[in-house]
């Protein structure tokens, strides 16, 4: 691992000031990443995180440090994204205050050792599953959704009693800089940390050995990750794009089908992981759901989104640059379209008379274009869907039974959800993840304390019963064995020999 | 599916004895010889898997039955051939073979048959307020094509275990034994195509240039048992097509003697656990912790009790086992070379039989070269250190290891190492017998590996476990709430009607 040159005094106190809201972030050098993995893992190894009380004070400081600075981050998501209020509040803050709750009040349940059922020679023994906490853990955000998807993996790293260091993505310079500002003020300094490092840095800084890698971002990036974590031998949870596929059927009910999908596919100016990529609509249906997107986004944005207070901007020139190539070479504008750089603004645009060679249709789309493609039937959808990579989502809207059972059973994704969109990924009770190309693990609620923990099976035996299970030792008698098997068919099938091992 | 059981009762009638037959096929190199069909290259292979498992035809319950019961056939038809390809590789006793290759493959058969049903069932989750309406659950589906690599010490477990989940998660599973153990190899070739769906399972061969050959596959999830480096490699290979791995590694599994002790009892388990498999188990326990008094009463219970098992004259007991190769054996005997410590029982070995009698070393320091990485042979060494936890602290130092061990009649002892250590298991006064429950998961953490399987552990390992959201249409009025244009009056409704009970009304 080859290392940067030693810092200056002057820029190594530089790295470690505070910056005050508005200046651009400082990287976090890979040397003082080792200084802070190092205090994380005395931490962990003292045993700080470990009791019940512990992770419950930093649950609760977490959801404090929401409440208490919702302005901030309502500030700050605003001038890194345009993130509306109402966004902000909603689907980061609420949404991460959700989760803490949960873990607060499920906590107890989830730190029970799990008794597992015994069988004969076992009766008198303790047989558990105890969950463990992995050690520290690395926890690389993304832009898309900042605070979310920082914040949700480090409440069910806290809850498995973790340390974690936070890596937030470099691309929201401000958000980043107020977690890394406010992070330190409610959460322990020895157990959590925040560093700032730029993709270009997390390889090396991964190969410093961490207990689990936890990240969220594109298919590239995320065998990068994954490379420099088979180095170490250390396990990853991967939350990848992909290209969510929306069917619309013909029979559906439009109004709201388009309510829904313009609110899923809008919101954030379209950077989601989750949001409809492209829908897949029926012939029959396509002109009624043009004209309908046309209606509902007037609704939302009113005429000229531009001036909407609804609607958000892209993160940086560089996502802007690379939406803006995809709109402009693919398929006819059938609304929206307009583009200002300035503002990084892409207006809420449709394109139809899209191809599947289209550039659109080659990469994952961060913005505020949703392309529709025309399929004949049911069948020639979910083999357009399986042609492609495994996405995070699949959607299907229609009001017949059989053909949401069939999007559902013969396709394969993360997760799949008919009728709505993104509303699957939010709720505490169901696993978020991805498969295959759209990642590897899920979290949300009790799925993120299993991820962060280690499940270890625990036998507890007495050594002062020896009667039966002398026959196992040698000398090896074909007698003994031939007894065994005997007790073993008196008993449950499934048990076997090792009823009285 | 056209039964093949006449057939291979007939055939064994007509086929020269298993001994025989053996004979002609240990040449290792002689890798096409078998009597099947010509071998296909790994591509054509796996192209056969995948088309297989796009039609869907591992996915219906009745498949996955069928396949698992013949597997059952496989093993009850085939058991005296099979214990005696693992006589042959690793000289392993009968009694070994079928308490440790054949009984638990078929333990874990009637677990997964038993419980199949359950397993594939949706798992519906508590709703919140506005899905109500709605059905949430979470579907077990099948990954695709996985890659399964077994390696020697149990060629037959080790391999088939985690097949059965793959099995019964409705996947295509391609398994690679390993081909140091060269006698099952060639049996689990042989047999597999005959007894399971040749559409759906294959078995691919070679060393390590075919096995690096065939990991520049895409696969759908890869289990891997085996050594550290080799894992690397695996894991690796495996992130370039974001593919996910369950390691399961070995580690230097500490065995805690301490407090009150029933010497006899505990040397009892300690043997049979140590020397079991002549000590190549991944959850063999590797070295001893004690203070010099209970070093003193265990070392001549080990003695004893040794005699009690194998007689005195070990190398003649049919009961112990030999090591796997050569190679393995000089390895071993290089560090009973370099060890500092004494050799208080055992020591004997002879390297034309692969022998090693099982020897215990005492007066071992921490940084003594029996230390430094897992034995995985018939040595035992005992470090000598008074406190409980100074020993804790030793193995603190360590990496996690895949099982540990502590023996004592106190249970305050037995809490306080359960309390301050981490590993993959953990049993207490007894060795292994822990990774034979179904019910409790057996995997590594660290550089002990991660994932789990076994039971059920094994169906989830792999199966994707899909979220899925079934919505209506009604309640579309309440959904209007998260529209824009955005106002703080929908907010506010939006925030009073979010509750610690239930989740947010989107």
């Amino acid at each position: 691992m080859s290392r940067p040159p030693s810092p200056t005094p002057a820029r190594w106190f530089k790295a470690l000031r505070r910056t005050r809201l508005g200046d651009p972030c400082l990287k976090t050098y890979p040397l003082e990443s080792v200084d802070l993995l190092k205090r994380a893992r005395v931490a962990f190894q003292a045993g700080r995180t470990v009791k019940e009380n512990f992770r419950l004070a930093q649950l609760e400081a977490v959801v404090q440090m929401l409440e208490e600075h919702e302005c901030d981050f309502v500030d700050a998501l605003g001038r890194d994204l345009r993130k509306p209020r109402f966004e902000t509040v909603v689907s980061e803050l609420i949404l991460v205050k959700n989760e803490a709750v949960y873990a607060i009040n499920n906590l107890k349940k989830w730190m029970q050792p799990q008794k597992v059922e015994r069988n004969l020679s076992t009766t008198l023994d303790d047989c558990l599953v105890i969950s463990e906490p992995l050690g520290v853990v690395l926890i690389i955000g993304t832009w898309c959704s900042p605070v979310q998807m920082c914040l949700v993996p480090l409440v069910g790293a806290i809850a498995a009693g973790n340390c974690a260091i936070i890596s937030p993505s470099e691309c929201t310079v401000h958000t980043t800089e107020l977690l890394h500002r406010l992070i330190p003020f409610y959460l322990d300094n020895e157990c959590f940390h925040v560093i700032l490092a730029g993709m270009s840095d997390l390889p090396e800084v991964i190969e410093l050995k961490f207990d689990h890698v936890f990240f969220t971002g594109n298919k590239e990036d995320g065998s990068k990750i994954a490379l420099a974590a088979a180095r170490t031998l250390t396990p990853v949870t991967l939350i990848l794009g992909g290209k969510n596929p929306c069917y619309v059927d013909q029979h559906c009910d439009i109004s709201t089908t388009v309510q829904r999908i313009a609110w899923a596919r809008f919101h954030n100016a379209g950077q989601s992981l989750v949001a409809p990529d492209y829908i897949l609509c029926h012939t029959d249906v396509k002109a009624r759901l043009v004209q309908a997107l046309k209606c509902c986004l007037m609704e939302f944005y009113g005429s000229n989104p531009q001036e909407s207070r609804s609607f958000g901007r892209i993160v940086n020139l560089e996502i802007f640059n690379r939406t803006r190539d995809i709109l402009w070479r693919s398929g006819k504008v059938a609304v929206g379209g307009h583009v200002i750089e300035a503002e990084k603004y892409i207006a809420p645009t449709v394109l139809t008379d899209v191809a599947e060679s289209d550039l659109v249709m080659q990469k994952e789309i961060f913005g505020p274009v949703l392309p529709i493609l025309t399929v004949n039937n049911v069948d020639e959808a979910i083999g357009f869907i399986n042609k492609q990579e495994k996405p995070l989502c699949v959607y299907a809207y229609s009001t017949n039974g059989k053909v949401i059972s069939r999007l559902m059973s013969e396709t394969c994704s993360g997760s799949f959800c008919s009728n709505d969109c993104i509303l699957q990924s939010v709720m505490v009770a169901l696993p978020f993840g991805g498969v295959g190309a759209s990642g590897m693990g899920s979290f949300h609620g009790r799925y993120s304390f299993d991820t962060f923990s280690h499940k270890k099976s625990c036998l507890l035996r007495s050594a002062r019963f020896e009667c039966v299970t002398y026959l196992r030792y040698p000398p090896f008698e074909d007698r003994n064995l031939s007894l065994m098997t005997w007790a073993s068919s008196l008993s449950q099938k499934s048990q076997g020999w090792c009823q009285i091992m | 599916m056209v039964t093949l059981e006449p057939i291979i009762h007939l055939s064994r009638e007509l086929l020269p004895t298993p001994k025989f037959f053996f004979g002609l096929t240990t040449n290792r190199s002689r890798v096409g010889h078998l009597p099947l069909e010509k071998m296909e290259s790994q591509s054509q292979v796996l192209e056969r898997l995948r088309t297989a498992f796009e039609s869907g035809v591992t996915i219906p319950e009745k498949f996955r039955r069928t396949q698992l019961t013949n597997l059952m056939s496989m093993i009850k038809d085939n058991e005296e051939q099979i214990v005696n390809a693992l006589h042959k590789d690793l000289t392993k006793p009968k009694f070994e073979a079928i308490l440790s290759e054949v009984d638990i493959v078929m333990n874990e058969l009637h677990y997964a048959l038993s419980n199949l049903t359950s397993w594939m069932q949706p798992e519906y989750v508590s709703k919140n307020l506005a899905t109500k309406l709605d059905d949430c659950f979470v579907r077990r589906e099948p990954l695709g094509v996985v890659l399964i690599i077994g390696p020697w010490n149990y060629p037959m477990q080790l391999l088939i275990l985690p097949m059965i989940g793959a099995i019964a998660a409705g996947n295509c599973v391609v398994i690679k034994p390993s081909e140091v153990s060269a006698a099952t190899d060639n049996l689990i070739t042989e047999l597999m195509p005959k007894y399971l769906s040749k559409d759906c399972y294959a078995v691919v061969r070679g060393g390590p240039k075919e096995t690096q050959a065939l990991l520049k596959n895409r696969f759908d999830h890869i289990f891997y048992t085996g050594s550290q480096a080799v894992a690397r490699v695996v894991l690796q290979a495996a992130a370039v097509h974001l593919t996910p791995v369950t390691l399961e590694l070995g580690g230097k599994c500490p065995c805690l003697i301490y407090g009150r002790v029933n010497a006899t009892a505990a040397a009892h388990r300690l043997v049979w656990a140590k020397f079991f498999n002549a000590g190549q188990s991944c959850v063999a326990p590797d070295y001893v912790l004690c203070s010099k008094a209970t070093r003193d009463a265990l070392v001549p219970a080990l003695r004893q009790v040794l005699e009690d098992f194998y007689g005195s004259d070990i190398q003649k007991s049919p009961d112990m086992s030999r090591i796997v190769t050569p190679k393995h054996w000089t390895r071993l005997m290089g560090l009973l070379n370099r060890t500092k410590g004494k050799v208080v029982v055992g020591g004997e070995h002879d390297e034309k039989d692969r022998y090693i009698a099982p020897t215990v070393v005492v007066d071992v320091a921490e940084d003594d070269a029996l230390m430094e990485e897992e034995i995985f042979g018939p040595i035992l060494p005992i470090l000598t250190i008074e406190s409980l936890e100074e020993s804790i602290k030793l193995t603190k130092r360590k990496e996690k290891p895949l099982a540990f061990y502590v023996f004592s009649d106190e249970s305050s002892v037995v809490k306080k190492v359960l309390e301050n250590s981490s590993s993959g298991g953990f049993c207490s006064n007894d060795g292994i017998v822990h990774m034979a429950l179904p019910g409790l998961p057996f995997g590594g953490v660290g550089n002990s590996g991660f994932g789990h399987y076994h039971g059920h552990w094994g169906f989830e390992a792999f199966s994707h476990r899909r979220a899925v959201m079934l919505r209506g249409w009604a309640l579309e009025k309440l959904n209007a709430l998260r529209y824009p244009p955005y106002s703080d009056e929908k907010l506010s409704w939006l925030r009073w009607t979010t509750s610690p009970k239930s989740c947010s009304i989107m």
